[in-house]
């Protein structure tokens, strides 16, 4: 069951949720390319988890048609979808042994006991809990119940995996390293997978395309690279990374950058570009630098709030170009709370958004 | 879809073409009955129609044949599916309408040439006609649906929305027609329904001012609302003991919660006469040493009241509890953090919290004592009630079942007035605050003053309790209670004697209405759970059409008084098309649709906590919902399935209300047989079978409890992590 997986693309063609008057998805069309792992990203209610359960087919569209590998299973029930998904809560069958749990989606297709349970040792082994097929679920940790559910979603070959937000109930530390083994089981089936999260960093680090949705319609799409270097609004590139957004007027626009006014000053962005008039220019925390000499380009501030994070000081400034959040390494004679400072920033960094 | 619709089909047709369509003397099975169905004597549906002039018999033909046809026919899935639908519906309507229509002599309502053969009763071709005709319609539906459409959920609604039509709405409706019934049996009209509803008879005040007697209505009311008032005060001062203080014999007060489970309802009124009646202990007692005259007050208003509060306040104690362990603790001691006191917490904190929940206490204590009958059976006297007026307008001197319709109704109103009250006001405004994440915290001690007044109020109270308990152990081991009291095992040998000389026989008088009692509860046990959790399923986790109006009609059973249904099958089930009454059928099908809501409440309660990503989890992995069903929800409900078969053990063995219009000199129950004692004043015999009853009920919850036990155990620390 190594590289024969079938791999299905997914489809919606302006396919709308709604239930009485609340519309959970407005007219939604997008394309998932077969082998890939795209994530759904966006704040709670935004309308991802509404879309991950329209593919399942735990959710009828009120309009629109649905696709999964070419075929239109809109009007399909869940039980008849070639689509597994992994649950929050993981779901996995308390009276069941950790076996019995991988082999039920085999066992109910009537395939026979001794071939089910090859097949679930070996969905046991992908995900390196070999051995542990009869202990009860409640016997093992939180992640290795988290990979029983991975195993047991994977062993019926699904065209599409699906993992609702995967990694919420585990702790910090282990869940970078349960996503990293997503990841590699992901792509070493070359399995198309729908993951849906409202952590960004999560969603960065193991996906190979972004649909960030909002206010139940997709914002932005993209691989992570584009979504933060190129967000296409606001509400992106502050959800995209945390970002400064100032208040800025365009005064000039060319294919070689924007022109653009800062406090009474000119300044050129050589990779920016937005139409004249007002707009926001976008600074990542880590782009802002201090300097306690004013400079070429220098705006003064104040330091209000530091926090010493270890690695870092996490900086809250308030001065000409408002209320402003940097990062700085911390080094001996790192500015204090109260100091006067010089922020500036490298313009072909900055971007703009749309105001 | 195809090869379901065909397996209903031939079960239907089967049923239709080679059973008896009429009901038989005794069961298919029966030897004389058997011989005859050879000989061709008791002929099916279709023999009927074809061979003896029962033309309307054809109706089912046009379910079967359509559908047939549409199956043979149409390939299309959504045009077989209308096909379906519209074949078995017409079919089903038909064939429920020349049931209602055509009754043995000739037409009732309306009349049709040819009918004047008339019909019997139907019987088990009938069934399986009905059923067959009932899952193909309900599986053409699911074939109608978009995506989600589930022949399993579908049939599944279709079951229960049929047999609680027949077996709860049909006899009810038969109260309302014969509550519209003129006086002079000439027919049907509105003109004398409302005044015989308002009467004086029933609504009549005069009690009030002293002038007389109140009309059994009137009656009704006042007892229940102090009933209600008595046990929500009763049973909160034991909760508050219960939670918010370091009572040390708090296992004694969890027995009074399984009390009140397993006592018969007019036990306590037994007991009661036993202290209070003319030569009662205490009467005796007050007579030798104050002599005071012996008089009757116990048979009255005083009595039943008394009876009643001992009975129902467990029930409030019960439904208090769970409110005030849930006013959040975290509420209490934010309030304390706040420089309140323990009285100020207590009372502008903890009290509004629990308003609610002493809202539901009191209807709870309300509805029941409206709908209770033994009680006032054995201590009203001159005192009438609704629930005993019934009971005497079918069975006195004068039976009047038209007068019984009306006293129905007019209970029905005040039981279903406080249900609807109890779901629009009370259910929305829960504060309780379980929310499932762990609330740590203490609850507020009571302040000093409070608890020496629940103490007052409470313990005096336990203790009477326990006195009326022991009454029944030692009022069955005297010779007469009152006069000779000297020890005698004579009451239980004449209830239970064995004889063990010619083999075993079971020579005593109870022998065959216990045994029947068990036999019948423990057949309707298992259905009553069955439909019970079934229910409960649709209602948690499933989304159909018309789910609200659902919900609402298989609640609405729920608040219907024991002698509203007790009288509703009388009137409905004595004639055809449905003939029931005489048959031990009757009385499993009262206890399951009597005993439903537990099942119902538990399967929600125990539904509830089991996350509903399993079921998803299971449909995602292919299974269908019977498949989830069976494989993942009936496991995890195991001790829920098994609590809801014992406690409608339980209570079919307790029930009196319905069951005492529905036995039959074949099939006795316990209870009306010691209501027969009682009323022959042979009250050591009825105490004698009350405690034997007692404790057999006791066994069965005990041995309950011990399974549950067992079982939960192992259960959550297979689900602590999962």
């Amino acid at each position: 069951m190594t590289n024969t997986l079938p791999k299905g693309s997914v489809r919606f063609d302006r396919v709308a949720k709604r239930y009485g008057n609340v519309t959970a998805l407005k007219e939604l069309s997008l394309e998932i390319e077969p082998g890939t792992l795209v994530t759904l990203l966006g704040p709670s209610g935004c309308g991802k988890t509404t879309t991950l359960r329209l593919i399942a087919g735990l959710e009828s569209a009120s309009e629109g048609s649905i696709f999964i590998g070419g075929q239109d299973v809109t009007h399909l029930s869940a039980t008849y979808r070639k689509v597994s998904m992994v649950f929050q809560s993981y779901a996995l069958f308390p009276h069941m042994t950790v076996l019995e749990n991988v082999a039920y989606g085999l066992t109910v297709k009537r395939m026979r006991k001794a071939e089910a349970k090859q097949r679930a040792e070996m969905g046991l082994e992908l995900v390196g809990l070999k051995g542990f097929g009869n202990r009860l679920p409640s016997e093992l940790s939180g992640g290795q119940q988290q990979r029983v559910a991975v195993a047991r979603a994977i062993v019926l070959e699904p065209e599409v995996l699906l993992l609702d937000e995967p990694l919420s109930n585990l702790d910090a530390k282990l869940r970078r390293h349960v996503r990293e083994e997503i990841r590699q089981i992901q792509q070493r089936l070359g399995l198309t997978a729908v993951y849906v999260t409202h952590d960004q960093e999560e969603a960065m680090a193991v996906s190979d395309r972004i649909i960030v949705m909002r206010n139940a319609e997709i914002a932005q799409e993209g691989s992570p690279h584009d979504l933060y270097e190129r967000p296409a609004s606001a509400f992106i590139a502050d959800f995209i990374g945390d970002a400064n957004l100032v208040d800025v007027e365009v005064t000039a626009a060319s294919s070689s950058g924007a022109e653009i006014a800062l406090c009474g000053r000119k300044l050129t962005l050589p990779s920016a570009a937005a139409p004249t008039g007002p707009a926001k220019l976008v600074l990542r925390p880590h782009q802002i630098k201090l300097d306690r000499m004013p400079g070429q380009s220098t705006f003064p501030a104040e330091i209000t709030y530091a926090a010493y994070l270890g690695n870092q000081i996490q900086y809250t400034l308030q001065g000409e170009l408002g209320s402003l959040f940097a990062v700085a390494p911390p080094i001996a004679g790192a500015p204090q709370v109260g100091s006067s400072v010089f922020v500036s920033f490298e313009p072909t960094e900055a971007r703009l958004v749309s105001a | 879809m195809k090869k379901t619709t065909a397996l209903w089909l031939a079960l239907g047709l089967a049923g239709y073409v080679l059973l008896p369509w009429y009901e038989t003397d005794a069961g298919l099975l029966d030897p004389a009955v058997l011989a005859a169905y050879i000989r061709g004597e008791v002929p099916s549906g279709l023999a009927q129609m074809l061979f003896h002039g029962r033309w309307w018999l054809a109706a089912p033909l046009i379910g079967f044949a359509g559908s047939l046809a549409v199956l043979l026919v149409v390939k299309a899935q959504r045009q077989a599916a209308i096909g379906l639908v519209t074949f078995t519906a017409a079919g089903l309507a038909l064939s429920a309408m020349q049931g209602l229509l055509i009754i043995p002599s000739g037409a009732r309502l309306l009349s049709f040439p040819g009918t004047e053969v008339g019909q019997g009763s139907m019987g088990i071709g009938a069934l399986l006609t009905f059923c067959g005709l009932l899952f193909t319609l309900t599986t053409g539906i699911s074939g109608l649906g978009k995506g989600r459409g589930d022949a399993f959920v579908c049939g599944l609604i279709g079951a229960i929305v049929a047999s609680v039509g027949v077996f709860v709405f049909y006899p009810v409706l038969h109260v309302l027609l014969r509550a519209f019934e003129l006086r002079d049996k000439t027919g049907y009209g509105f003109g004398e329904f409302l005044p015989r509803l308002l009467s004086a008879d029933i609504w009549g005040a005069k009690c009030l001012v002293f002038a007389g007697p109140c009309g059994s209505g009137t009656n009704s009311l006042i007892l229940a609302l102090m009933t209600g008032l008595g046990t929500t005060v009763l049973g909160l001062a034991f909760a508050l003991i219960f939670t918010r203080t370091n009572f040390r014999a708090k296992g004694l007060l969890r027995v009074l919660t399984i009390i009140p489970i397993i006592t018969p309802p007019f036990v306590i009124g037994l007991a009661l006469i036993l202290l209070f009646g003319r030569s009662g202990t205490v009467t005796n007692l007050l007579a030798d040493v104050f002599e005071l005259e012996r008089t009757r007050w116990l048979y009255g208003f005083w009595g039943v009241y008394l009876a009643q509060v001992l009975s129902f306040t467990p029930i409030a104690f019960l439904v208090l509890i769970g409110v005030v362990e849930g006013v959040s603790p975290s509420m209490e001691e934010a309030s304390q953090t706040l420089d309140a006191d323990r009285w100020q917490t207590f009372r502008y904190v903890s009290l509004p919290l629990m308003r609610p929940g002493l809202a539901n206490a009191f209807l709870l204590g309300f509805i029941e004592s409206l709908a209770d009958f033994g009680n006032p059976l054995v201590l009203g006297g001159n005192f009438n009630v609704l629930s005993t007026e019934i009971y005497f307008a079918i069975v006195g001197a004068v039976a009047d079942p038209a007068r019984a319709a009306i006293l129905s109704i007019a209970l029905l109103f005040l039981t279903l007035g406080v249900f609807l009250i109890q779901r629009r006001w009370v259910g929305k405004k829960s504060y309780t605050t379980v929310t499932g994440k762990a609330d740590s915290g203490r609850h507020a001690a009571l302040n000093p003053g409070l608890r020496a007044a629940c103490y007052a109020l409470a313990l005096p109270w336990a203790a009477f309790t326990a006195v009326v308990y022991s009454m029944i152990a030692f009022g069955s081991l005297v010779k007469l209670w009152g006069y000779d009291h000297t020890f005698t095992l004579a009451h239980y040998a004449r209830a239970f004697a064995i004889d063990i000389g010619h083999g075993l026989r079971f020579t005593g008088s109870a022998w065959d209405s216990f045994f029947t009692t068990l036999g019948i509860a423990a057949i309707s046990a298992p259905l009553t759970a069955l439909i019970g959790l079934a229910t409960a399923y649709l209602l948690v986790r499933q989304r159909f059409f018309g789910k609200a109006a659902f919900e609402f009609s298989t609640m609405l059973s729920f608040a219907i008084p024991g002698t509203v249904i007790g009288v509703a099958y009388v009137m409905a089930f004595n004639f055809p098309p449905i003939e029931l009454t005489g048959t031990a059928i009757i009385l499993v099908i009262v206890f399951i649709f009597r005993n439903m809501p537990v099942g119902v409440r538990g399967g929600i309660a125990a539904m509830s906590q089991l996350d509903k990503s399993l079921d998803e989890a299971s449909t995602m992995l292919g299974a269908n919902s019977f498949t989830t069903a069976r494989r993942v929800l009936a496991p995890l409900l195991g001790p829920a399935i098994l609590a809801a078969v014992t406690y409608s053990f339980v209570r079919s063995i307790t029930s009196v209300s319905a069951v005492i219009f529905l036995v039959s000199a074949r099939h006795n129950m316990a209870t009306s047989f010691i209501v027969g004692r009682v009323e022959n004043g042979d009250f050591g015999v009825a105490i004698a079978y009350s405690a034997v009853l007692i404790l057999t009920m006791l066994a069965a919850i005990l041995t309950l409890q011990f399974t549950i036990g067992q079982r939960r155990l192992r259960r959550t620390n297979r689900l602590e992590a999962a």
